[in-house]
């Protein structure tokens, strides 16, 4: 659950400003699968082919939040635009190391 | 697959709730007074009305707006940029400006049209739009209709607001903050203050909408902009007449150089019909009343909130994380919440059913709404039915805790 901000412990810890080693695509993947762990459907596993709104059991709010996350997590910018036009596993790691690029 | 396919899930939660008896989608049969209605034939006490002031049922805003449908008829027939703007229409107007001191306001029909416009008129291609998670439809729907780019930020977090106006701070476009002063699921309030600073260091804009804070906070009423102190720093304050004003209707007050270009560029102001007469005469009168008697009326609502708030989390509820006039009962799951607003209407009891998606971080609650109406003893009982119900439905936990952390 959200706490409230009278609750609220302010973490940077998940940001990581200044980095200058940009993530290799396999640890951008790990990241995502990782989020997504959670939602998986039976046992089949979470893979780059992955569509996340149909292969998944995850609402599009839990989507907009796992964004939200990586954002934090690679210090970058996902407008939830954006959001729209990605499907799959692989597609959020494009758009992400896209997002790292500059681009 | 037919036209309507998609929404069948929908459809499927409000039947799985049925089956089981209980129809949150309730019709108020006969409304008796700001706290009591019938409903499926019962005398009900009303828990969760948004009527925070109780006007409803106000002599002077009724016989206002008897006098001005005699006067002006039963409605405006047309758009405030057309035939829809009367000598009323501007001066409630020129009231709510002054009452927030600022120099500009426009008045909407509905509070959702005015956050669904004037939102997504004042940014477009090239802007930054940035939302507090937990944003209400409204806000959520004009993300939709603007040509800006988005930006979510987790719920009441600052930090987490600096951190995207940073990774902003090169670009070029406008920058435009949207909070809320009362959430209307878990009735939090935002740390307005450090959000207002942030916005401003980094060069932004910042919309406040007060729907559920209006009268409820500040000195004077006007919302936790005043309360907080940031009256003036704050861009764009919106607001609805429907909840303490008691009837229908938006606004939004400014004092930004330029403001009236919003009245030929705001689409939720141009293409619908003014507000009819009646609303506008009864909403003057209530904000004449919030502006004479609010001291008292928000004593009374506050009186009110300690009595349900404490009540509860003293029969070991958990609870939204502050007293306020939103107190919202945190439940295990959705067929529980459904289970036990029904026994709450059997006992002649009405809260609303708030559900996910509706809610956030998937919470289930029975969201109760205060009015200075109240009287103490209404709330009492409610608590220990309540109470009761908690226990036969095993909601309330063995220690007495009371807040959501």
């Amino acid at each position: 659950m959200r706490s409230a901000h009278k609750f609220k412990v302010y973490d940077f810890t998940e940001t990581v400003p200044g980095d200058s080693d940009t993530p290799a695509r396999e640890q951008v993947v790990a990241e995502i699968v990782q989020r997504l762990e959670p939602f998986r459907v039976d046992s089949r596993p979470v893979v780059g082919a992955t569509v996340i709104t149909k292969d998944l059991n995850i609402d599009s709010l839990a989507v907009m939040d796992m964004v939200m996350e990586l954002e934090d997590r690679f210090d970058i910018s996902i407008p939830l635009n954006d959001v729209a036009e990605i499907h799959t596993v692989d597609e959020l790691a494009d758009a992400v190391l896209r997002k790292i690029g500059g681009h | 697959m037919g036209i309507l396919d998609r929404h069948l899930h929908l459809l499927e939660t409000h039947r799985a709730m049925q089956a089981t008896g209980a129809d949150p989608l309730v019709v108020m049969e006969r409304v008796l007074s700001p706290t009591e209605a019938v409903i499926n034939g019962r005398r009900t006490l009303l828990v969760g009305t948004n009527n925070y002031f109780g006007l409803t049922f106000d002599k002077a805003c009724i016989e206002a707006a008897i006098e001005a449908t005699r006067a002006e008829g039963t409605g405006t027939t047309g758009s405030r940029t057309a035939n829809g703007t009367y000598a009323q229409h501007a001066a409630l107007e020129a009231e709510m400006a002054e009452f927030y001191g600022k120099k500009h306001c426009m008045v909407m029909t509905t509070g959702y049209q005015a956050n669904l416009g004037i939102i997504s008129t004042l940014v477009g291609e090239g802007d930054y739009l940035v939302i507090d998670a937990d944003s209400h439809a409204s806000i959520y729907d004009a993300c939709k209709q603007t040509q800006a780019t988005i930006i979510r930020f987790r719920h009441n977090d600052p930090a987490s607001l600096e951190a995207r106006l940073r990774r902003l701070k090169d670009e070029p476009g406008n920058k435009l903050v949207v909070v809320e002063g009362i959430y209307s699921m878990l009735g939090d309030t935002a740390p307005l203050k450090a959000f207002v600073e942030v916005t401003k260091r980094y060069g932004g804009y910042i919309l406040v909408d007060e729907a559920h804070s209006l009268g409820a906070l500040g000195e004077r009423g006007r919302g936790l902009v005043e309360e907080a102190g940031v009256l003036d720093e704050v861009d764009f304050v919106v607001g609805t007449f429907s909840k303490t004003l008691g009837a229908i209707g938006g606004f939004c007050v400014s004092d930004v150089e330029g403001f009236e270009a919003l009245r030929v560029a705001t689409r939720a102001y141009m293409f619908t019909a003014s507000l009819p007469p009646s609303i506008v005469a009864s909403v003057r009168a209530a904000l004449k009343i919030v502006r004479k008697d609010g001291a008292v009326l928000r004593k009374r609502l506050w009186d009110n909130v300690a009595t349900l708030y404490d009540g509860l989390a003293k029969a070991g509820f958990r609870l939204g994380p502050e007293h306020g006039p939103v107190v919202a009962v945190v439940m295990p799951d959705q067929m529980t919440t459904v289970g036990v607003w029904q026994a709450l209407m059997e006992a002649g009891i009405y809260v609303n059913v708030a559900v996910p998606p509706a809610t956030p971080g998937g919470l289930c609650l029975l969201r109760c709404s205060l009015s200075a109406a109240h009287s103490r003893g209404q709330l009492q009982h409610m608590v220990e039915v309540l109470a009761e119900v908690g226990h036969r439905f095993g909601v309330l936990p063995q220690e007495r805790s009371a807040a959501v952390a």
